[in-house]
This record gives structure tokens, sequence and C-alpha cells, in this order.
């Protein structure tokens, strides 16, 4: 855990309060635009995410390197693989 | 001291902030300048409908003249923002050729402009080569879509041409404008289909980036069943990265391939060149902007709305009409040195806009950061309204009456 919540972060994307495009499609971005083996922090107080992310992470062969629980919201963080 | 205010696009975001802008502040207190590089305002909804449709290019309910919209006292001037200096607040422009002429150019052929206020309304436009196998510009009928007029009459044409097969429908990059579109046009799509006779032998698949149909949860369990009683093939988590348009494949960051006879692509979008060039923009060329004050991030005296902000919400009129009235008291406010009170001047992330769902039904979708949209049951109602909306626009959105 705190390892993870040290873990250096390439881009931080504050998806919290998003419902359209939602913060799948925020998270989806900044992969796009992220170097292979960067790392994306995205925050979401969507309850969704919590499904919705992992699912598209591990379809996509991204690595879901972690969730963290914040007050009100969730931290998703997850590498770029190619 | 008059404040000079100068806003950059001329689209609903800054034709409205220009207009309201205006309207309120006396000429001793500020000028508003609003360049703008077309000299037309287009009402990019009636894209949506143009394949289905005779509209023509020039069609009054698509293009007006940009300077009948604005209030008189808003200095228009038509031309190419080529640089923006934020450092010096100063910003380069060449005037289109052949548009020199036209009212606040003086008939000078580049000019600079200095500012005191400076609000980025800029847009976002369609960069297809963001895919792989997709050139800039138009699809000359190897690919189709209806983010441009030209791109709307193309598709149209191709759609006259089409005699049964296989339609594939896909969002091609996020964000792109509109959110609903790509689902409102795979509605109007089969409706369309089914009153040409060809229904039976034209089969249709939906190809969306999401876990689920569409962004919101709410609309997704709506539209789902309606896709499936049309026969609507769907695949979810399809981000497409290639197209292959001599073996007519589409294929997907998640390695699916998905091939077609017809395919109508929601191309990427990036934001404007002159953001990208002049570095204030991410790496799509979205503008950082604070979410509540709509002030470009780092920037003193700079503001961002509508498209080009890189704000999570919809791309859409919509926004950029309820961020254009936030701004406008913001800005109002801080050049008479008023205190604003309250929530006045923060933009709550408040969008509205329908959703046509087919057979001459539509439903409404209105949220805010906080609380995610109920939508009603689709109905005649609600796209008689949309309809409605779509005449009234020209003469109260623009404006700022609405």
């Amino acid at each position: 855990m705190s390892e993870l919540s040290t873990m250096p972060i390439n881009k931080e994307i504050d998806a919290r309060g998003s419902f359209c495009p939602g913060p799948l499609m925020e998270l989806i971005r900044g992969i796009k635009s992220l170097p292979v083996n960067g790392v994306l922090a995205v925050l979401s107080s969507d309850l969704g995410s919590i499904r919705d992310i992992p699912a598209w992470v591990g379809k996509a062969k991204h690595e879901m390197v972690g969730t963290i629980q914040e007050q009100g919201y969730t931290r998703f963080i997850v590498r770029k693989l190619h | 001291m008059t404040q000079r205010i100068l806003i950059v696009g001329g689209g609903v975001g800054g034709t409205i902030l220009a207009n309201v802008l205006a309207r309120t502040l006396h000429s001793d207190e500020a000028r508003i300048t609003l360049i703008d590089k077309t000299s037309n305002h287009v009402y990019m909804p009636t894209w949506l409908y143009m394949p289905f449709n005779q509209m023509e290019a020039q069609g009054e309910h698509l293009i007006r003249p940009e300077r009948d919209l604005l209030n008189k006292h808003v200095h228009h001037v038509v031309g190419q923002v080529t640089s923006i200096n934020t450092k010096n607040r100063e910003l380069h422009i060449e005037h289109t050729e052949g548009q020199d002429t036209i009212l606040g150019t003086g008939g000078a052929r580049e000019g600079t402009y200095s500012y005191d206020y400076l609000i980025l309304a800029t847009g976002a436009r369609i960069a297809p080569a963001d895919l792989t196998g997709l050139g800039e510009g138009e699809g000359n009928g190897k690919w189709n879509h209806f983010y441009s007029t030209e791109g709307a009459l193309q598709l149209r044409q191709a759609l006259q041409e089409f005699d049964g097969g296989r339609i594939v429908v896909a969002v091609g990059g996020i964000p792109y404008r509109c959110p609903p579109a790509p689902l409102e046009f795979t509605f109007l799509l089969e409706d369309w289909l089914q009153k040409r006779g060809i229904r039976q032998r034209t089969e249709l698949q939906y190809l969306f980036p999401l876990s689920r149909v569409f962004t919101i949860e709410s609309v997704a369990e709506m539209v789902t069943p309606l896709l499936e009683e049309r026969n609507i093939g769907y695949t979810t988590f399809f981000n497409a990265e290639s197209v292959d348009t001599e073996r007519k494949v589409i294929a997907s960051m998640e390695d699916e391939e998905v091939p077609y006879d017809l395919l109508v692509l929601i191309p990427p979008h990036r934001g404007a060149k002159v953001i990208e060039e002049s570095g204030l923009g991410d790496e799509q060329g979205w503008i950082p902007t604070d979410r509540n004050t709509l002030e470009v991030k780092g920037q003193e005296h700079v503001y961002a709305i509508g498209d080009a902000t890189d704000l999570p919400v919809s791309k859409s009129g919509s926004a950029a009409h309820f961020e254009a009235k936030v701004l406008a008291a913001r800005l109002i406010a801080a050049v008479r040195g008023d205190e604003l009170k309250g929530d006045e001047g923060s933009y709550d992330g408040e969008v509205m806009c329908f959703l046509e769902t087919g057979r001459n039904k539509a439903t409404q979708l209105v949220f805010n950061y906080e609380h995610p949209p109920r939508p009603p049951h689709p109905s005649l109602y609600y796209h008689m309204e949309k309809h409605l909306f779509n005449l009234a626009y020209w003469h109260i959105v623009p404006q700022g009456l609405v």
C-alpha cells in the first residue's frame, strides 16, 4: 500500500464528477498520449469505474497496478504496456 | 481605462460571450473583439440529419454570416490567428484571403492585437490521420463521416449508392464532439434503411470504446434494448486503432477486427492547430482549464470555453453555451471590479442535450458535475422539442437570449 501511494506517476487525470464522457474515456485518452511503460493515475468518483476500469485495462492488455480508496473517490493506477 | 477583451472563435461559445458582454458593458468599459477565421457561423447539429435529407451546403439552417449574429458593438475581425503570445498579451493574425475587406480588418493583410483579457473559444477539429490507414481530410468514398458539411454530403451520396451489405458505425477516437451523435445517427440510419426497403439485406453494427453503448450508465440502460429490438449489433470496448480501406476492415486497440461494406466513422478529434503551436494545449491540443473558473491553467487573464478545453464534460454546443454565460458574469465583474457572489461566475458542469432514438422519438439528457442525467422515456415530445430548438437556434442562442 505504501509502495503504491508513493509510486511515481507520469500523468494524473482528475475525472471526479465526470459523467460524460466519463472516467474510463479520460483514462483511454490518457493512455494514448502516454509513452510505453508510463504510469497513469485516474481519480474517479463514479462507482461504475470500479468495474469498468479494471475490465478495460485487462481487455486492452495493459497493467492494473492498483487502486487506492480515498475519501469519496478512487485512485486507479495503470501502466501502459504496449 | 477601457479593457480590451479578445475572443478567438466564432462558434457557439465565442458568439454568445461576445454578445452578452457587448450588451452589458459600456463601450468606455470594454472593447469587445471577436476573431473568427471563416466569417460564417455553422450550426453543426444539422450535419447529423444531412445524410438523410436534401439540405444544401449553403442552406440557411446550416450556415449564416457571423456578422449578422453579432451585436453591433462587437468588433468583428476575420482572420486566422497564427500565434498567441500570453507573455506579451498579444496575438498575431493573418486575414483570410479575399476576406480582408470585411468590416474590422481595415484592408490589412495581417495584424497584431493586444488584449487585457483573452478568451480561447477555438473549438475542435477532426484529425483522421490519428488513425493508422486514414489520411488528412475527407474520406473520398473510402470511409465516411458526418463531422463536416463536405463529409455529410459525401455520406449522403454513399448511402444513395448503397444497396445492402454491412454498415459499421464506429467511434474512432476520444474525445469527440457531441457524444450522443453516433447512437443518434445509427437509429436514424435504421429508420432510413427501413423506408428505402433495404433494411432486410443490411447488417448494422455499432462499435463503442466503453463497456456499454454510451458514456453514461442510465442512458446506456435505456438505449441498449432499443438497439436489440431493432436488430442492431453492437461491440463494446472497441477502441479503433487502424482502418484498412483496401480490405475494408477496422481494427481496435483490443486486437479485434470488424469487416464492413460501408464505414461511418466518428473521426478522432484534436484542438485547434494554433493552440498546439502556441504551446497552450496538451498532447491533443486541448487547453488545460479550471473546471469552475474556466481560467487557463498557468496563465493570467486567459480563459477557455467550449470544445477547446480539456474539461471532462461533453464537447457540445450546450456545454459551450452554459460556459459562455458563466464566463460573461465573471468577466463583467472583473472589468467593473465587482465581487462575485456565491456560485456566480462558476461553471458547475451543466449540459443539456437531446438524444434521437429513431421512430420520431427522442429523449433528453440534463446533468452537471454532481448529478448524472435521468433521461425520460423516448417520446415524440422530445423529438419535436429538438426539432423546434434546431429552428429556433438562429434567433435565440448566438444572441445569448437563452
